[in-house]
């Protein structure tokens, strides 16, 4: 099979350049960390590059940390960081990029790093760990030291995401999305309460419940997003309905509607169990989509405002 | 085949000469197929993971109980490692502890939360004594009643602690694959230290989670590396500890022939393929098939140039006496989102068009299934088991999926299937005789892969890219036809969400009793039905962590499970 000759690289450089120039004082304002900035200052933990440019320290707000300091948190991020973070911090096989997210960014020396170390965060999958005070302040020592090397431009700012066609997207809502949202209903100003493209987009795809599910991008107060409900029938006939807590297939646990859990037991297919999942029209418009398909969409849903 | 003769006559002086002196696992063992022992990562070197045993079987396995479950404790002695003797019993004697290792011991995980606390491989059973292992740890346990017999701790240099697939056995030799990069051999019975090698250097990154494979008197040793770096299987003497030979992954220098799959010979060099899971062995040929891992960098590709990126995400046969390729199949070409094709395949003499042939059969992270004859490599058929495999738009004439390069990642997502994790990972398959069907724990779902590193030279290892979760569909345990390489049924477990990490779903095993063994995402140890994988018996152990096995002991059949530091025996009540 002959592959194209020119890798689909050529596109992205196209779209940066597109990126750059289009950038616009909302987007980058949405993609400020939250919690109190201080005037005038850089953003803590950007810019970290490939070396040469010697303007980390621009960048890094911290006292710099004693060298042992750092050698003990690389070796002990090393043993039970990397796999999931990568080695360089920027995203491994499941955890996400230390260098971008705000736990790290915003931290100072462990106190914010250190609360997600020791209570892991469930919901994404990542474990806790039992770590010392002056364990905790090496990883962080560690991670910290990263903001050395030359800006990074490309890196201090992500690229646009908004590149579809809002008109082509809203044809494509109206046509697949128009039976169950409306911009005038629940998605009013949706443009606004997302204002970060990425949020946006990834959210419409599949908005997570508030509670449960651990798939996704997380709790979004922008949305009402209903929880799975169950529905067990026993053998005489009685219903008993409730939100889905767990289920396999030996055993169902329901909360009702006082809060209580209940919990089933399961032979075969006694009880008899439905399932309603709210988002299995999400789910099934997967399957379906373009990737311009999603483009379009949320360069549309970025328009309502 | 004259060749392969005479090979087979110098195998077996070898391995009588070198066990003149001692007990323990004589290699020839290992040449029979799975019952009474469980001496090698897959049982036997089939990768079938199909047990001759039958004692429990479909009419009593509702009669299945517990025999015993122990606890053993991961870390520095200091910090409370060991396990206690005798199960939930008190009073036994203190269990010897053999500590080893170049490091100081303050980067060794302790607790109950880390990774070294985690049953993620094979637990040898030779003689009535089980080989559990985490990374740095080492056990010897009781197989008849769970009591802890000696724990071996290594003080780590340090190297990423994800697990560790388990020893390898040869005489009373013990085997072990460290995260920091060094095989230790272990003495069996004492549980102390003979020697140890390094295996590559931490300073590139490497780490080893890999169970060494005894092959006759070879230990063959693969790692790991998520940086751009060489990958290699190595093969050391058993008894010093010498290499013997070193096959590399990718090409190393130029006069390589798949050197024109790459864009040059530094993207090449560095161009990853590890094999980090053990493959499987053909003592007929004396072929040990093994799959390899993604190419490096993972995600933006562009250094490797638009070629294929041979041997990575291939299944390959590399002969143990000359650790030269004989035969190689990519099953994903030019692969762009670190779906490694490095799980075990199962080794089956089976009928195919008509007449029996010898067969590699696997299942692979992209979502496709292959079988192959494993004595020459040829293609005979691919399937596509997970459905909402998103990255190809059909298979070529070689029998390969052809990769949509728009799929790679777009700066704005590109929606993919399957996620990074995969369709299926290194949980290993089973295949059982009895039913025809392969059998492998599957997951269909989607990620939106944003690009995000736009310098051209691109990123390194797994970096560039930002994966976030779009949709899970279904997790399964899915059951395949080896002779057309289409599912035959699938069980989903209800509701289940992602495993999470490189965790998609459980080590399967089959046994002649009728009954196929998993962990479920509910935390149960589960006995399904192979012809339907309707569920039979049930345990709830808490979060099934490697592979069921079984063994036979004084004339009892266990089945043996377990779930993260505990270690469950399951008997006929």
């Amino acid at each position: 099979m002959s592959r194209p000759k020119q890798k689909a690289f050529t596109r992205v450089q196209v779209a940066g350049a597109v990126v750059l120039a289009a950038m616009s004082t909302a987007f980058l304002l949405a993609q400020a960390p939250p919690g109190p900035a201080t005037p005038g200052a850089p953003p803590a933990g950007r810019g970290p590059g490939r070396g040469g440019g010697g303007m980390g320290g621009t960048y890094n707000p911290r006292p710099p940390a004693a060298p042992a300091e750092v050698a003990r948190g690389k070796a002990l991020y090393g043993v039970q960081c990397t796999f999931c973070h990568g080695p360089d911090a920027r995203g491994g096989e499941s955890g996400p990029n230390l260098w971008r997210t705000v736990t790290v960014t915003n931290d100072m020396k462990g106190e914010l790093i250190g609360k997600v170390i020791l209570s892991g965060v469930p919901e994404a999958g990542m474990p806790r760990f039992d770590m010392t005070p002056s364990q905790i302040s090496d990883i962080a020592a560690f991670l910290h030291s990263f903001n050395v090397g030359g800006r990074d431009v490309m890196r201090d700012a992500p690229p646009n995401l908004l590149v579809g066609n809002a008109k082509s997207g809203e044809a494509y809502f109206k046509a697949k999305c128009g039976n169950c949202h409306s911009v005038t209903g629940d998605l009013k100003s949706i443009g606004t309460r997302i204002a970060d493209p990425k949020t946006l987009q990834q959210t419409w795809i599949m908005p997570t419940p508030p509670r449960g599910g651990g798939f996704g991008l997380g709790a979004n107060a922008a949305l009402n997003v209903p929880p799975k409900t169950v529905t067990v029938t026993m053998p005489n006939g009685q219903k008993h309905e409730g939100r889905l807590d767990r289920i396999d297939d030996f055993t169902v646990t329901l909360i009702d509607d006082t809060g209580s859990p209940r919990t089933f037991l399961r032979n075969d297919r006694i009880p008899r169990v439905e399932v309603h999942d709210p988002l299995k029209p999400h789910k099934d418009l997967l399957a379906g989509y373009t990737d311009d398909d999603i483009h379009n969409v949320t360069a549309y849903l970025a328009t309502v405002k | 085949m004259k060749n392969m003769k005479i090979s087979l006559v110098v195998f077996t002086c070898m391995v009588s000469a070198g066990l003149a002196t001692g007990q323990g696992l004589d290699p020839a063992t290992l040449l029979k197929p799975l019952s009474d022992s469980w001496p090698t990562y897959s049982g036997d070197y089939s990768g079938k993971r199909y047990s001759a045993l039958t004692q429990i079987n479909q009419s009593n396995i509702k009669t299945l109980g517990l025999a015993w479950a122990t606890r053993v404790t991961s870390g520095m002695p200091a910090a409370g490692g060991g396990g206690r003797g005798g199960g939930f019993g008190g009073g036994a004697a203190a269990v010897p502890q053999i500590v080893a290792g170049l490091g100081t011991g303050e980067l060794n995980e302790t607790g109950t939360t880390g990774r070294s606390s985690r049953i993620v491989g094979a637990v040898l059973e030779v003689d009535g004594v089980l080989y559990p292992s985490t990374p740095d740890n080492a056990w010897a346990v009781d197989a008849r009643d769970g009591r802890v017999l000696w724990h071996f701790v290594w003080k780590t240099r340090g190297g990423t602690h994800t697990g560790n697939r388990g020893l390898g056995m040869w005489g009373n030799w013990l085997y072990m694959e460290t995260p920091d990069d060094f095989l230790v051999c272990i003495d069996a019975k004492t549980g102390k230290e003979r020697w140890h090698k390094e295996i590559a250097p931490l300073t590139e990154q490497y780490f080893s989670t890999n169970a060494p494979i005894v092959v006759g008197n070879h230990i063959l040793v693969g790692i790991g590396n998520d940086l751009d770096s060489p990958a290699f299987l190595t093969s050391y003497d058993p008894e010093t500890g010498d290499v013997q030979w070193k096959w590399y992954a990718t090409p190393q220098d130029a006069s390589d022939p798949a050197l024109k799959t790459w864009a040059k010979l530094t993207a090449s060099k560095y161009g990853g393929g590890h094999m980090w899971i053990p493959g499987s062995y053909d003592p007929e040929t004396h072929l040990y098939i093994v799959g390899t891992g993604n190419p490096t960098p993972a995600y933006t590709t562009q250094s490797r140039g638009e070629g294929d990126n041979l041997y990575t995400c291939s299944l390959v046969a590399i002969n143990v006496d000359t650790g030269k390729l004989v035969w190689h199949f990519q099953t994903s070409p030019h692969d762009s989102h670190d779906w490694d094709s490095t799980q075990t395949p199962a080794l089956v003499n089976a009928e195919f068009g008509g007449k029996m042939r010898k067969l590699a059969l696997t299942a692979t992270r992209n979502g496709y299934y292959y079988t192959l004859d494993r004595v020459t490599g040829e293609h005979l058929v691919t399937g596509k088991f997970s459905p909402t495999a998103n990255w190809a738009s059909g298979v070529d004439s070689r029998g390969q999926p052809v990769r949509i390069p728009s799929k790679d990642w777009h700066v704005a997502g590109a929606l993919v299937s399957p996620t990074n994790a995969g369709a299926t990972n290194w949980m290993p398959p089973t295949f059982s005789p009895d039913t025809g069907l392969f059998y492998v724990t599957t997951e269909d779902s989607y990620s939106m892969y944003y690009l995000t590193e736009l310098d051209p030279r691109g990123a390194m290892g797994l970096g560039g890219k930002q994966e976030m979760a779009a949709g899970m569909m279904g997790t399964f345990l899915t059951a395949i036809d080896y002779k057309t390489g289409k599912v035959a049924w699938r069980h989903q477990y209800p509701e289940a969400s992602a495993w999470g990490g490189t965790n998609v779903g459980h080590p399967l095993m089959t046994t002649a009793g009728k009954l196929l063994f998993g962990g479920d995402p509910g935390g149960n140890l589960v006995a399904y039905d192979p012809a339907n994988g309707k569920p039979l018996w049930h345990a709830k152990v808490g979060d099934p962590s490697n592979g069921a096995e079984t063994y036979m002991l004084d004339g009892k059949q266990f089945v043996l499970i377990a779930a993260v530091d505990m270690l469950y025996a399951f008997a006929l009540n």
